[in-house]
């Protein structure tokens, strides 16, 4: 036996103000990043009102729970590239039967489409877990099954929904500058989030993102939780297509196909990172409004459309990369 | 009375056998070894004692009730908790978020820790927690299941000797409340020191259950080596350690091929040394004294911040571990799966330094390669059963491979950064008699080892590293574990006064 040595071994004392920065740091400047969006937007129409906060949320909403949607899965170490065909897919089923029919009916098929699209993420999950495939083939191939689907439904734009149902997504609550969209958003977040987050469920979500062979070490039930993850995408999803009937108003069989890759670049922008295990879902929350945001300036602007999305793309480039830089330097500091 | 039986347990994948067909007989309340030389199943037993993988064959009985376990979790439920060889802590959550994802409560885990005197800062991530304090952690939090028995798979081989004496003191308290530990280790001395009984696998087979404070270490070998090879395997160091003498004498002629003056980069504060052909200089530290910049600056993984690096008189500013390589400096890491490429089979592992030359464009030479690799295999008696994929490989042999690349491919001078760590002891003799053999035919050796023991047994000559400096140097042969301790903790002046 070796004499005991004293080695030093102790735990880096942490400030917490410091780690709090470097944990949510990123969150942080993602909303600062809209603020100084917001205030540079409200700069640019001659008459800049509620009306176009308003506006801002319609435009939103749906690619926000897409976000949220994607963000769940990636966190657990998947991709989904099904989401946008699952939208589409939820999208045209509710205006298809949503049309003539009373509040309390496009209710009742709202509630039902979300256990379908939570049913259907599911499915989606169980398919990568027990066939081995990866993630990302998988679901390549259920985005075209669901589209394919869609366009079984309603093969051109159509249907519809009761007023008051589109009321949720493009009316007004309390005052002219709540839209009901945002307190739907904050609603979805804090019952289908929240109470997962700090609980074991989330842990898990967390874990097998991070470190699968950890995770079940520790007792995790790995491809269940993978499965659960893909629900929970799909139930987001579902709420993604949903928001979609209330704030358009018709369904689309194509409109989703926006939100397959839009909602991935939401996601690394609000700091979700591709390899799993980090992030959350306020901050894709924020870089969603962060996106339409940047498009509706520069529709504003007069910009050509091409030349817009080239100036999306930089933006997403530029962000990313000086977050990345920004960990870089803390990890050498 | 025997808390767990095992009998004909037995796992293979495909065509190999990873446990061909072992018993195991635990008594409550004894602290039991599983030993064997890398590959012969210990790990695979281990995982499935806890569930982690299924047996194909043989019986498991706890207090005399048959088990069949699906799942680490279920096993923590009916008493048996594991510490891993991999840490089983999920990096991107805090420690505390960990411990609440087995669904242990916190102050549970914390008393452990507090027990063992240990401070640790629950609201840290994983991923910032140094490696030995994750392995304490992960023990109190194993600890806190209130296993029957606890297995500890290679605990002490990241750990340095004072949180190993803790780790320790943690199985004796087990014995004393009547529990058992299953204790595996490639450290003998370990072994003699805490247990009450030694298992030993040989080949995926029990060969036997001994006493280890009755036989000592010599009959532990014996049975991990199978009785001829231990014979072999005694000669093969006699003749090992009489070559060695000489080669001390000669070491002196070599020219000198790497020299350092005052380097510095990270925490290493200002090191010179010279190194020559045909030595082999061995660096002494504890956890953390600078030995991971140093190796890292002479690989080129770092920036040197201040002082020179000359190869064969040249000065060498490496920018890229290309720059290192190319000036014949190559580096053996401790853990092989970071110079390995684990998917691909051993002949491409081998050959695939040889390919970043740009002068080598065009077709590779298949009759060249296969030459040029089959040496190499051959001059390490690699294993190759396994060699479509490296990552199949035992630990030994995949560390021989890395070896193995730099041979194929040339080399002036090896730094070897713990090649030994977690490595069986037949295996280990052979890589310090491949290290003698490669410092014969005129090769450098800069050699770091967190076990002291090897340093007598590998080099002409040995250097502590305390706080960034050298504080002492050492001939091989002097270099026992209490002077080079004393040196490693910078006691020499002291001492000398």
């Amino acid at each position: 036996m070796t004499t005991a040595a004293a080695t030093g071994v102790r735990p880096r004392g942490g400030q917490s103000a410091g780690r709090l920065a470097r944990r949510h740091g990123w969150t942080v400047g993602v909303y600062v990043l809209l603020l100084v969006l917001v205030l540079y937007w409200s700069t640019i129409p001659a008459k800049w009102g509620s009306f176009d906060v308003q506006s801002l949320a319609i435009d939103t909403l749906p690619l926000a729970f897409a976000a949220m949607a994607q963000s769940v899965v990636i966190i657990s170490g998947g991709i989904d590239l099904s989401i946008g065909s699952l939208i589409s897919l939820v999208n045209v089923v509710s205006a298809k039967y949503m049309i003539d029919t009373g509040f309390r009916h496009a209710l009742l098929l709202a509630a039902l489409l979300l256990l379908g699209s939570a049913a259907a993420g599911a499915f989606t999950g169980s398919l990568i877990v027990v066939s081995r495939v990866p993630d990302i083939v998988v679901t390549l191939a259920m985005l075209f099954v669901w589209a394919g689907l869609a366009l079984e439904v309603l093969q051109i734009p159509g249907g519809g929904a009761p007023l008051p149902y589109l009321q949720l997504g493009t009316g007004h609550w309390w005052s002219q500058w709540i839209p009901s969209g945002l307190v739907i958003l904050l609603l979805g977040f804090a019952v289908f989030w929240l109470p997962l987050r700090w609980a074991r469920p989330g842990l898990a979500l967390y874990s097998v993102g991070s470190n699968r062979n950890a995770a079940y070490l520790s007792g995790v039930g790995v491809a269940r939780t993978r499965i659960f993850a893909y629900a929970l995408g799909g139930l987001f999803g579902g709420l993604a297509g949903l928001a979609l009937t209330a704030t358009s108003g018709i369904g689309d069989p194509n409109a989703g196909q926006y939100y397959t890759l839009n909602s991935v670049a939401a996601a690394v922008l609000g700091g979700v990172s591709l390899v799993g295990g980090v992030g959350g879902l306020i901050g894709p929350i924020a870089a969603a409004f962060v996106v339409t945001l940047v498009k509706t300036m520069l529709i504003l602007k007069g910009v050509d459309q091409n030349w817009a999305q080239v100036i999306q793309g930089s933006l997403i480039i530029v962000v990313v990369m000086i977050g990345g830089l920004a960990i870089r330097q803390r990890r050498r500091a | 009375m025997s808390l767990l039986e095992a009998r004909d347990v037995g796992k293979r994948y495909g065509p190999v056998v990873a446990l061909d067909s072992a018993d195991l007989s635990v008594d409550a309340g004894e602290v039991h070894a599983l030993l064997g030389a890398n590959g012969a199943g210990k790990s695979t037993f281990v995982k499935i004692l806890t569930g982690v993988i299924q047996r194909d064959g043989g019986t498991v009985e706890l207090r005399g009730e048959p088990v069949r376990l699906s799942s680490p979790a279920q096993a923590a439920r009916i008493g048996l908790a594991p510490v891993f060889q991999d840490p089983a802590l999920v990096p991107d959550l805090t420690v505390a978020q960990n411990v609440r994802l087995t669904g242990l409560s916190v102050d549970a885990v914390r008393a452990r820790l507090r027990e063992m005197d240990l401070d640790v800062d629950f609201t840290e991530q994983a991923a910032d927690v140094p490696l030995p304090l994750l392995r304490m952690i992960d023990l109190a939090r194993a600890m806190a299941h209130e296993p029957q028995l606890l297995l500890l798979d290679e605990i002490t081989a990241a750990l340095p000797s004072d949180l190993a004496e803790r780790v320790f003191a943690v199985m004796q308290e087990w014995r004393r409340r009547g529990r058992s530990v299953l204790f595996i280790t490639h450290r003998l001395a370990e072994v003699i020191a805490v247990c009450d009984r030694a298992t030993v696998l040989r080949d995926g087979r029990d060969v036997g259950t001994v006493v280890p404070q009755e036989g000592g270490e010599r009959q532990i070998v014996e049975h991990m080596l199978g009785p001829e090879a231990a014979q072999a395997e005694a000669k093969a160091v006699e003749v090992d350690e009489t070559a060695g003498v000489d080669d001390g004498a000669a070491a002196g002629a070599g020219a000198t091929t790497l020299e350092l003056s005052e380097l510095r980069v990270g925490s290493l504060a200002g090191v010179s040394f010279a190194l020559r052909a045909g030595e082999i200089l061995g660096i002494a530290a504890l956890e953390g004294q600078g030995q991971d910049d140093l190796f890292a600056a002479l690989a080129g993984e770092r920036r040197t911040e201040g002082g020179e690096i000359r190869v064969a008189g040249k000065t060498l500013r490496p920018r890229h571990p290309y720059d290192a390589v190319r000036a014949g400096l190559v580096l053996v890491p401790a853990d092989r799966l970071l110079a390995l490429l684990p998917q691909r089979s051993v002949r491409e592992n081998i050959a695939a330094p040889r390919y970043n030359r740009l002068a080598r464009w065009g077709p590779i030479n298949p009759r060249d390669e296969r030459r040029r690799v089959g040496t190499a295999i051959d001059a390490l008696q690699i294993d190759t059963r396994a060699q479509r994929q490296v990552r199949r490989l035992s630990g030994g042999n995949q560390q021989k491979v890395t070896i193995a690349r730099w041979l194929a491919s040339g080399f002036r001078t090896l730094l070897c950064f713990d090649p030994t760590r977690g490595i069986d002891v037949g295996t280990k003799r052979q890589i310090y008699a491949l290290l003698r053999r490669l410092a014969d035919d005129g090769a450098a050796i800069l050699f770091f080892s967190s076990e002291l023991s090897e340093f007598p047994l590998v080099c002409d000559r040995v250097l502590t590293l305390f706080g960034g400096r050298i504080t002492g140097e050492l001939a091989g042969e002097g270099a026992d574990e209490a002077s080079l301790l004393r040196a490693m903790h910078g006691l020499v002046e002291e001492v000398a006064v």
